[in-house]
């Protein structure tokens, strides 16, 4: 039979869980409202810069070798992998679906692939998946700002000019709704083309000219893309952990109902036991 | 004349979203007026003012400190680094921008200060100009969004 004292001591430190993971889950859900906001409110702009993208790069095929060498295509012999994860867990089953959905796509490549862990947790996984790891990107925060992600934006232009790789992706956790986080990968370079009519394709008018035109809008749309990634992410982080504290929450006090429903019953009983052995004493001293 | 479809996004927000008559924008060489069906166009756009005609409306005019604008089937979408509507800048806080970025211009820092002071002369100089146009014209326009 348990011991009272051992069941109360339980209860206790499952009520001190509980508070703990709704605390958690509170702050998680402030934290989420505000990168919900800024998530929505970039998706226009990385949206639309992506369809013009598609647009050029539609109409740039015949340039050639005088392409903006970010337009430029190669024949694929090695890929790199922009891989957005949180920096922190107790958000459920976010990190692991992030970590093996790029895990498959990295063994579904028939090339080398480098990988540019943004996020501990993806870090971690790569690491210890002895992945071809190209640089680390950590301690981004909760609201990092367009000049925070520019280094990684920048790194992976470099590797794309420079022709260490041939393609670039970046993969991060869409933000579906509060309890649907995606896991998508999405390709930056080279640019996509759009598909269109044919009638469409007349060719743009540049204006002051192409090159620099392209030359100020082609970084800039890597940028946005990458930070507008690390958006989701986060809002993917703090939805992720809202729901997986208040999954939490319910556990443990579904667990203390329980313990306190066996711990009545337990007391009872020691009680029934006590009085029995009272009222048996008392009969064999009468007797 | 069928109207054309005009957005204006900012990484923060859609500045403006309706179907148009009638564009100016400020080109880098010069300002650059966009008519329904216009041929396909890509161009940077330098910091100062656009002017938007609707039929049967008052021009709006809105500020902007520079980014891309695309003219693609009868659809142009101007990419922003930042833009506001007349009615929502704030004329004493850009008088004071003003001010601050001459006197930096004239204490003639080093270059790269220099530049960055010129950017801001020219940004603030564009939204005193659309926020002056509100006002010689009291009500703002209809249609919005």
């Amino acid at each position: 039979m348990p011991n009272i004292r051992v069941i109360r001591r339980r209860i206790r430190s499952v009520q001190n869980t509980a508070k703990v993971t709704r605390a958690m889950e509170m702050i998680a859900a402030s934290k989420l409202r505000r990168s919900q906001q800024r998530l929505l409110a970039s998706r226009p702009y990385s949206d639309t810069i992506m369809e013009v993208m598609g647009h050029l790069a539609a109409q740039t095929g015949d340039l050639g070798d005088d392409a903006h060498p970010l337009l430029q295509r190669r024949e694929v012999n090695r890929v790199e992998v922009i891989h957005v994860t949180p920096d922190r867990g107790l958000c459920g089953g976010l990190n692991a679906n992030l970590n093996r959905f790029v895990g498959r796509f990295v063994l579904d490549q028939s090339v080398p692939v480098s990988v540019i862990p943004v996020g501990r947790k993806g870090r971690d996984f790569m690491v210890r998946s002895n992945r071809d790891v190209r640089a680390v990107f950590v301690d981004q925060g909760d609201r990092p700002n367009l000049l925070d992600v520019l280094p990684i934006a920048r790194l992976a232009m470099d590797d794309y000019e420079s022709g260490y790789v041939d393609e670039v992706y970046v993969a991060y956790g869409r933000f579906i709704s509060t309890v649907v986080q995606r896991p998508t990968i999405q390709k930056l370079l080279p640019v996509e083309p759009a598909e269109m009519e044919p009638g469409e394709l007349s060719g743009y008018i540049y204006e002051p000219g192409s090159a620099e035109v392209l030359a100020s809008l082609l970084p800039r749309f890597v940028e946005m893309q990458v930070y507008h990634a690390v958006l989701e992410s986060i809002g993917s982080e703090q939805s992720a952990r809202m729901v997986a504290m208040r999954n939490a929450t319910d556990s443990a006090n579904e667990m203390i109902q329980g313990l306190t429903l066996l711990m009545n019953k337990v007391r009872q009983e020691s009680i029934t036991t006590e009085l029995l052995d009272i009222v048996g004493g008392a009969a064999a001293l009468e007797g | 004349m069928a109207p054309m479809r005009l957005e204006i996004i900012t990484a923060e927000r859609v500045v403006y979203s309706d179907d148009v008559d009638l564009l100016v924008a400020p080109g880098m060489e010069g300002e650059l007026g966009i008519l329904p069906h216009h041929a396909p166009l890509m161009t940077m756009i330098a910091p100062g003012e656009i002017t938007v005609r609707k039929e049967g409306e008052e021009d709006s005019y809105l500020a902007i400190s520079g980014g891309f604008l695309e003219v693609m089937a009868n659809h142009v979408t101007i990419l922003a680094d930042a833009a506001e509507r007349s009615d929502e800048i704030d004329e004493a806080r850009v008088r004071e921008a003003l001010r601050r970025a001459e006197e930096r211009i004239n204490m003639r820092a080093s270059d790269m200060d220099l530049q960055r002071a010129v950017a801001a002369l020219q940004r603030s100089q564009a939204r005193l100009r659309v926020v002056q146009r509100r006002r010689a014209r009291p009500s703002p326009p209809p249609g919005q969004s």
